[in-house]
């Protein structure tokens, strides 16, 4: 522990009183981790605000104590963004779970940020309305940790990402002062566009307490389907082919056989353990509409060799098939000790290709990967099943790695499609960006947080 | 000390398990209490970690933490990665009695009692049991909380002698006989587990198990003398105890003669799934141990395996005139759902009987409060599970509440006491449901 520590909790017990304010070792370990693989730092405190003041109170205390801030939501983070540093102050933002308000006749929700991303959906469910952006830890993450990452989930393809429905948000600076950027309007051309820039920013420039998010209508009606395939690249094929032949389904999310085998361990859904690949495929919209493009796909899956299309009977049926999929990356952990997940994303059109050279690199360096994703936004999440305690394995885990990435850029990929970046993909940012790029970032940082005081270290040094 | 430390001992593997992911968080009432880490199954086993790593001690927040959890394993359902949380949390709470961490002379006073002594002598336990029944019927209970005299106990155990359920005599052995054979030839041979609390308190529910078992062509062998099975006692941490019980059950019934053991209590039931896992290293018994786990079956699970006959129609009033078409709601037992993962048998049974309609329960899934001694040890968050317990159940409208824990029956059954919404509300194993449809069929009076 710093020597700070006493004051700096002592200090924040006078203001938001000290059952909100964690010191004890007990409480500190287990602020250590975020949902990504081998990262383990204790904060020196943890404290949970309760409104955005408390919240500028928190950031002006730490920065008097010079204690850096890392912001948590739930912890389900990928990429190591809400892992602390030493003699960091963890704010943890899920006690402000309050829905604010819901705007039936603007289709818009106003929202803390600790609301858990599902609970907006329900909320909105109830007025005919729905919340796209379903990022497969949508029960427990928060809308907050959804910003900072500028999540993306099942339906992304057709309905796009976190920031395609937020329309405004409320956030605390690093000085401490608090700012709305966005409104309810559609159009808003007022000066830059500051709000964009706190989407995926990972909780390096501010801290998001509240979000104004756009709501659109439920479909009239959805059709999920279940296509199994005996190759990784007839399944890679059949995306591509529904995209050129202009469809654009709510949901193309893709499982290889090694995770197929791990989720139908845990859920018993009834997949099919002896193919090479599935993908669940789901269309939304007028019922019309819906019939004819499930019909389109099922026939392109079929003329890439698909081995059976099973289309759901019912919304159970369909619910499981996509909750089978949500649990890809836990179940995957039930193979080896260590589970390390990637995030790469390709242009569309590459996605047959790199799926078969991540099996190829896999089978060069010995490894066992189980590669699953969000296929029809060319998101794959190639996932190294592992143990951290073997250091030559973890070494060819980082070739392979090194490989993947190498890879990626060269066809026009990008190294994280919605994890961020963090700690863990920090190595490989500047490769990808290029210097101007990345200079330009760290410029941005220096702007609105010149002390270094929000989430140092992640993204870059 | 800390080369026999159970959380070092235990295979790594198992602590390894959990990738942090968080994805059991919701699930978690106590996490949902608090929405403190600590107290979440991913806090917890991370906690358990530390100490394995040696970078924790067993401190007494340690131990008030895996106190705090109710064992619901409501988290082990939810988990994707396999984590076995139930081991983990044994271990833990292994940890903590051996390392005397938390002290306290009511609470040993009242762990040795009931966990070393009681629960060990099943003769003493009946003897226990008929005292208690005594002290019911004389009035002797009242007049003494009248008095005020509890008030002079510490504080646990004035709230034990207010929970203090109400003992039914006569308890099993003398309902049930060592041997009963059904009256069409038996295809089966099936021993019935009549259980602690079970045998003490719903010695009916115990019968009806008999009764259901015959009707299906089971012949049942009920050993009038039982041992507990040693689930309280594993739960909480006391393995030594736990593994002598399971010997001494494994010695009173021969295996390879039964095509079944029954238990009808899940948290029971959950325990003696397990008695290879906690005899791993007992050469003499861990095979026997492992081809018991193999026959033991919550009773729902067994009767649907075996295709459960459907009662047949009754007419829709009994011998008394009374209508028989009820709403019933059906809530899980955490060690029967979670543990077990035995859940759609018990709603499968429910729904063959003529005359019944099911209502569905809003959180089935949500612990009830009762998890063991959890009333005992933690009675302000069980309080507050059993509330919420309440109010869904209320919600229903349904007439009879059916679950298939003693545990659970009897905490829904004291939270329901002088609470008029539930002045016509029946606490009910679903046995006894099935049971008395069988009986309606012989026009019998089904009491
Ligand atoms: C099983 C599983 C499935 C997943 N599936 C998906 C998926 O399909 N798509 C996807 O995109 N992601 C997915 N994720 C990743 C993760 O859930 C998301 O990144 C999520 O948005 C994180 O939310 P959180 O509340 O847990 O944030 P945390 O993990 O607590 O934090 C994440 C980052 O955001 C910052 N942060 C959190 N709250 C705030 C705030 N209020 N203001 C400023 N910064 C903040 C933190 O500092 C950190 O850098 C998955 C994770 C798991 C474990
Ligand atoms: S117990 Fe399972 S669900 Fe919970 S955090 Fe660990 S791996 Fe994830
Ligand atoms: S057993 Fe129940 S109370 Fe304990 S951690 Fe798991 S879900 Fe929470």
């Amino acid at each position: 522990m710093t020597p700070t520590v006493a004051p700096l909790a002592e200090e924040l017990a006078q203001q938001l009183g000290a059952e909100r304010v964690l010191t004890a070792p007990e409480d500190l370990a287990v602020y250590a981790y975020d949902g990504t693989a081998a990262l383990r730092q204790n904060p020196a405190c943890v404290v949970f605000p309760l409104t955005t003041h408390e919240v500028a109170a928190c950031v002006q205390i730490a920065r008097r104590h010079r204690a850096p801030i890392v912001t948590r939501g739930s912890g389900t983070g990928l990429s190591g963004g809400s892992v602390p540093m030493e003699g960091a102050l963890v704010v943890c933002l899920n006690r402000m779970d309050r829905i604010i308000e819901l705007d039936p006749r603007n289709l818009t929700i106003e929202v803390e940020a600790g609301v858990v991303t599902q609970t907006i959906d329900e909320a909105a469910g109830k007025h005919g309305l729905f919340y796209p952006p379903d990022p497969g830890s949508r029960k427990i993450s928060t809308i907050g940790g959804n910003v900072a990452e500028n999540s993306g989930g099942l339906r992304g393809l057709k309905y796009g990402v976190t920031r395609d429905y937020v329309m405004g948000l409320e956030a605390v600076l690093a000085s401490g002062e608090i700012v709305w950027l966005g409104n309810k309007c559609v159009k808003d051309v007022a000066g830059y566009n500051l709000r964009d820039l706190f989407i995926g920013s990972e909780g390096t420039l501010g801290i998001v307490t509240r979000v104004l998010l756009k709501l659109v209508p439920q479909p009239q009606s959805r059709m999920t389907m279940l296509a199994s395939f005996a190759s990784l690249e007839a399944a890679g094929d059949t995306v591509s082919d529904i995209i050129a032949a202009k469809i654009i389904p709510c949901t193309l999310e893709f499982l290889d056989q090694q995770t197929i085998r791990c989720v139908e361990d845990f859920t018993q859904v009834g997949l099919p353990t002896e193919a090479a690949a599935v993908l669940i495929m789901e269309t939304d919209g007028h019922p019309l509409v819906v019939a004819e493009e499930a019909a389109a796909m099922a026939a392109i899956a079929s003329a890439r060799g698909a081995i059976s299309v099973r289309t759901a009977a019912d919304d159970v049926e369909a619910n499981k098939l996509l909750t089978a999929r949500r649990s890809a990356f836990s179940a995957l952990a039930r193979v080896r000790p260590t589970t390390i997940l990637e995030d790469v994303t390709v242009p569309r059109s590459e996605l047959a290709g790199m799926v078969a050279f991540i099996a190829a690199s896999a089978a060069k360096h010995g490894l066992q990967i189980g590669t699953f994703g969000h296929m029809g936004d060319g998101n794959l999440h190639p996932t190294f099943l592992t143990d951290e305690r073997n250091a030559d394995e973890m070494h060819r885990v980082e070739l392979s790695l090194g490989e993947i990435v190498d890879r990626t850029l060269a066809v026009g990929g990008t190294i994280t499609g919605e994890h961020g970046v963090g700690l863990a993909k920090k190595p490989y940012l500047r490769q990808q960006l290029g210097d101007h790029s990345y200079q330009l970032l760290k410029l941005v940082k220096r702007a609105l947080d010149p002390e270094g005081l929000l989430n140092p270290g992640k993204i870059f040094e | 000390m800390s080369e026999l430390n159970l959380l070092k001992s235990l295979d790594y593997s198992v602590l390894q398990q959990c990738m942090h992911c968080g994805m059991c968080l919701p699930t978690c009432p106590t996490y949902d209490e608090t929405k403190f880490e600590r107290s979440s199954p991913r806090g917890r086993i991370r906690l358990m970690r530390e100490v394995a790593d040696g970078r924790l001690g067993v401190t007494s927040t340690f131990a008030e933490e895996m106190s705090y959890c109710l064992g619901c394993l409501a988290c082990q359902t939810a988990c994707p990665a396999g984590v076995d949380y139930a081991t983990l949390l044994e271990n833990a709470r292994g940890e903590v009695e051996r390392q005397h961490v938390v002290g306290g002379t009511a609470r040993r006073l009242f762990r040795w009692s009931t966990l070393s002594f009681l629960f060990r002598r099943p003769r003493l336990l009946r003897a226990f049991g008929r005292a208690m029944w005594l002290y019911q019927r004389s009035g002797l209970q009242s007049g003494l909380r009248r008095l005020g005299v509890m008030k002079l106990l510490p504080k646990q155990l004035r709230l034990m002698e207010a929970m203090t359920p109400t003992v039914v005599v006569p308890f099993s052995n003398a309902r049930i006989a060592p041997l009963e054979t059904p009256k069409s030839p038996a295809n089966y041979r099936v021993a019935l587990l009549t259980g602690c609390v079970q045998d003490l308190l719903y010695g009916p529910i115990n019968r009806a198990t008999a009764d259901v078992l015959l009707a299906n062509g089971c012949e049942v062998v009920t050993p009038s003398v039982q041992f507990c099975c040693g689930s309280l006692h594993a739960h909480n941490g006391e393995l030594k105890l736990a593994r002598d019980l399971a010997r001494r059950n494994l010695d009173l019934y021969d295996v390879d003669e039964l095509d079944a053991i029954i238990s009808n209590a899940g948290g029971c039931g959950s325990h003696l799934k397990k008695y290879a896992e906690l005899l791993h290293a007992d050469e003499r018994y861990h095979a026997r141990a492992g081809a018991w786990d193999r026959k033991v079956r919550d009773v729902s699970e067994w009767l649907v395996q075996i295709g459960c006959r459907v009662p047949a129609t009754a007419s829709s009033s009994d011998a008394q005139g009374r209508t028989i078409a009820t709403t019933v709601t059906y809530d899980a037992s955490c060690h029967l759902m979670h543990g077990q993962r035995v859940v759609a048998q018990p709603l499968a049974l429910l729904q063959m009987i003529p005359g019944l309609r099911l209502v569905p329960l809003v959180e089935s899934d949500w612990c009830c409060g009762s998890a063991g001694v959890y009333s005992i040890t933690q009675p302000e968050q069980s309080a507050k599970l059993l509330a919420r317990k309440l109010d869904h159940i209320t919600a229903t409208g349904a007439s009879v509440l059916a679950s298939g824990n003693p545990g659970c029956l009897l905490q829904l059954e004291n939270g329901m006491r002088g609470d008029p919404r539930f002045a016509h509300v029946r606490v009910c194993h679903p046995v006894e449901l099935l049971a008395e449809a069988y009986r309606r069929e012989s026009g019998g009076y089904d009491g």
